[in-house]
């Protein structure tokens, strides 16, 4: 009877437990680390075929922007990271970007998302955090 | 019909031949996908029945965006059928116009106007944007906030003084405000419509019962299931102003595919409720646009 207890306690507790919101935030949702830097590089791939907007990476340091992008998705889906990059009025201050090339980046994002297969109302959660950058990004 | 249609033609086609690559920045199609949204009933930007604050087309501010649409409710004893042109200039400003034509079919013979009798209207509308971003301001409970007014000209007053309506034309006025919720996928609309007409101005302006504008609610509220499609429903309350027949609320249940930024088609089953002598009208609600 003990050891029943014994084997049975923690998997009741298991199972009426609610999963805790350390493991249901939205990183752990778009697939932890490896999931987001596959995002951040599809992205970036992405961008770079996009006639709309390759050009305005034409003078960047792509693997910086990568990292930075990795660093920076992970940190806006709650991840356990720091952003230490440039902050976002900084880093697009003279690139005169238009509300297009913003919404460019954003359906390039989108695609690499379909392409990670996050579902839609997933992808909509992380955009929502996104979204207003538009702010700080558009300047034109 | 003909004359701001040639205008519009003329002026984009001059400014595409001016520059393809100015045509290309100015023509932007910048926007999201759906986040101009479809043609309303009356042919401003919105839903199908609802107004919403978002300017028509995919233009961005730095842009301008047009579109062209047909609308037809094919209900059980009428047969209304829309047609217009929209013109978002800069994200800010919407002109529209469109036509109505609205069958009676029977009733027509019924009520001695002739089998088949048809109203007509034109529908000339303005909307500025005013404040806030439904779409980018994510981080703030504020909704994107517009003011539109349309303008009615029915062609049937000796028609419309019999029924006891008032005036042959009427100007509707609104404010309208448009948030998209996108963490949870949904985008909520609600509007404030001061008006006098009957039955969208079909059946004229004012009446023998009332004749003093009321302000009139409209609302919606669409859940996002991809990119490509929304559905959810829609309501309108509205006066009712003519002695001879109660007018209710108007509802629908609508779903809309977006193909592309150039092409949607929403489809509603719409329930119109009493429309003079007959009750029920409801069903399919139809509407095609095209644009950028």
């Amino acid at each position: 009877m003990k050891r029943l207890v014994v084997v049975t306690l923690p998997l009741l507790l298991a199972i009426a437990a609610p999963a805790s919101s350390a493991e249901d935030t939205l990183y752990q949702d778009m697939g932890g680390q490896p999931g987001i830097d596959r995002i951040a590089d599809m992205s970036v791939d992405n961008y770079l075929a996009d006639p709309r907007i390759k050009d305005i990476f034409s003078e960047s340091n792509m693997e910086r922007i990568r990292a930075e992008l990795k660093d920076q998705f992970c940190v806006i889906a709650d991840g356990p990271c720091r952003y230490t990059g440039h902050d976002m009025v900084a880093t697009h201050k003279g690139l005169h970007l238009t509300n297009a090339n913003f919404n460019a980046l954003v359906e390039d994002l989108q695609a690499a998302m379909d392409s990670c297969n996050i579902p839609f109302a997933t992808q909509n959660r992380f955009l929502a955090r996104l979204a207003p950058m538009q702010h700080q990004v558009v300047t034109r | 019909m003909r004359l701001p249609f040639r205008a519009l033609a003329l002026y984009l086609g001059l400014a595409a031949l001016a520059s393809p690559a100015l045509a290309d920045a100015l023509f932007d199609s910048g926007k999201l996908l759906a986040t101009g949204g479809v043609s309303q009933v009356e042919g401003a930007g919105g839903g199908g029945l609802a107004s919403w604050a978002m300017i028509t087309g995919y233009g961005t501010r730095n842009g301008i965006g047009a579109n062209l649409h047909y609308t037809a409710v094919p209900l059980p004893d009428y047969n209304l059928q829309t047609a217009g042109l929209a013109v978002g200039l800069y994200d800010r400003l919407e002109l529209s116009y469109a036509w109505q034509g609205f069958d009676t079919q029977e009733v027509g013979g019924a009520l001695g106007l002739g089998r088949g009798f048809v109203f007509h209207q034109n529908i000339f509308g303005a909307k500025l944007k005013i404040l806030g971003d439904a779409v980018y301001d994510q981080d703030s409970p504020m909704p994107q906030i517009a003011v539109g007014l349309q303008h009615k000209e029915n062609d049937r007053a000796a028609v419309i003084h019999a029924v006891g309506g008032r005036n042959s034309t009427g100007t509707d006025f609104y404010m309208a405000a448009s948030k998209l919720f996108l963490a949870e996928s949904l985008l909520v609309n609600a509007t404030l419509r001061a008006t006098k007409a009957n039955q969208f101005g079909l059946l004229g302006f004012g009446g023998n019962k009332h004749n003093d504008y009321t302000v009139q609610f409209e609302g919606s509220a669409a859940y996002l299931f991809s990119r490509q499609l929304a559905a959810g429903v829609e309501l309108r309350t509205r006066p009712s102003n003519l002695s001879v027949a109660h007018e209710g609320e108007a509802w629908d249940l609508f779903a809309a595919y977006f193909f592309n930024k150039n092409l949607s088609l929403t489809a509603a089953y719409a329930d119109l409720g009493n429309i003079v002598i007959k009750n029920g009208q409801h069903g399919a609600y139809l509407s095609l646009q095209a644009g950028f």
